[in-house]
């Protein structure tokens, strides 16, 4: 059964996009047929991180007004079969998106992926709304500062009141991706630790990316970093986070951690 | 004062927990708040005017929250000419 999940945080630029990319690959791996969808309309950015900005030819907002079907839109990943993208339209008006255009296209996907994945633009006006409205369960991405933290609150928040399930008396599952975590700056007390951030926020921990230059290399690529190198600390971690999101139990680790803090996070339940 | 601040530099993540502890108890109780008072002025006159004729713009509703106790206080004015009907 198809699920669809928003990726989504109110602040910007803490890892919405490259978790989204990671993460659909990662889910891809596994051989369950994965589409991301860009609902950044006006400031697409997936394509890029993707790799595949040089093949769109149409994109969500033709596919909404009907100027195009949707296999037009959908564009298959190079390296993945699994994998497909779903780009956010450049030039147009987001006003373009609408409830009734973006529920059409969700269900749609649902007929033919197992996962469909939802890149939500930063902030809380109508695009993210759009985004998480039709989401079976939410990642919130965070990264370990105050005003990241604090606009998570806000969009938890929005998620328990202005999403589809939440009309509908549902309770809607939210997920914590801590990313751009530095193990050593939180020992040292310079940087919110991992069980800070889940006591303030209280929802159960996807997964904590640590800070890496390996994500960056991976988007000047244009490669998910679960791709590019399958080896490295951030794809081990967004490998198991694509699990526990599949309802594996996987115990929690911070790659690159000393040992001691490791076995204090070892048997915290997931998500 | 040096030693203090000295202190400060080194541990900054327990001042970070802190304030946004403070600041999102704080942020969820107005949004919370907000919500709360509209959806009990809308349901409080529902159920008033089907005994009672009123004028909507009489009626204030509000709560406060305290440390231990919070209340919710509901004023409704009711002209003297106003029918009440039966129940």
């Amino acid at each position: 059964m198809a699920k669809v999940i928003v990726v989504t945080s109110g602040k910007g630029g803490v890892g919405k996009t490259t978790s989204t990319a990671a993460l659909g690959a990662a889910l891809a791996q596994r051989g369950e047929k994965t589409v991301v969808v860009d609902f950044d309309v006006g400031l697409r950015n997936l394509d890029l991180v993707m790799g595949a900005e040089r093949r769109v030819v149409y994109d969500l907002i033709n596919v909404v007004q009907g100027d195009a079907k949707l296999t037009q839109a959908l564009i298959r990943d190079k390296r993945l079969d699994t994998l497909h993208l779903l780009p956010a339209s450049q030039t147009r008006d987001k006003d373009n998106l609408t409830a009734e255009g973006v529920e059409k296209v969700i269900d749609e996907l649902r007929q033919s992926f197992d996962w469909i994945i939802c890149d939500s633009p930063a902030g809380i006006e109508r695009g993210a709304t759009l985004a998480m409205r039709h989401a079976d369960a939410a990642v919130v991405v965070t990264n370990p500062e105050v005003s990241s933290v604090r606009d998570s609150d806000r969009i938890i928040g929005l998620l328990d009141a202005k999403t589809k399930k939440a009309e509908n008396g549902e309770r809607m599952e939210k997920h914590l991706l801590l990313t751009r975590y530095d193990p050593a700056r939180a020992e040292r007390g310079d940087m919110l630790k991992v069980d800070d951030v889940l006591e303030i926020l209280s929802i159960p921990l996807l997964g904590i990316i640590p800070e890496s230059m390996d994500v960056l290399r991976a988007s000047n690529l244009g490669a998910p970093v679960t791709i590019n190198d399958a080896g490295c600390a951030p794809s081990l971690a967004y490998r198991d986070a694509a699990r526990r999101l599949a309802g594996e139990q996987v115990p929690m680790t911070i790659p690159g951690e000393r040992r001691g803090f490791i076995n204090k996070l070892f048997g915290r339940r997931a998500a | 004062m040096s030693l203090f601040s000295f202190l400060n530099r080194r541990n900054t993540a327990p001042m970070a927990r802190e304030r946004l502890q403070v600041l999102l108890a704080h942020e969820r109780a107005q949004v919370g708040h907000a919500d709360l008072v509209g959806l009990l002025r809308e349901e409080i006159l529902a159920v008033i005017a089907r005994h009672v004729q009123l004028d909507e713009d009489k009626v204030t509703v509000s709560t406060q929250r305290g440390e231990n106790v919070s209340t919710l206080e509901v004023d409704i004015e009711i002209p003297a000419t106003a029918s009440v009907r039966a129940a």
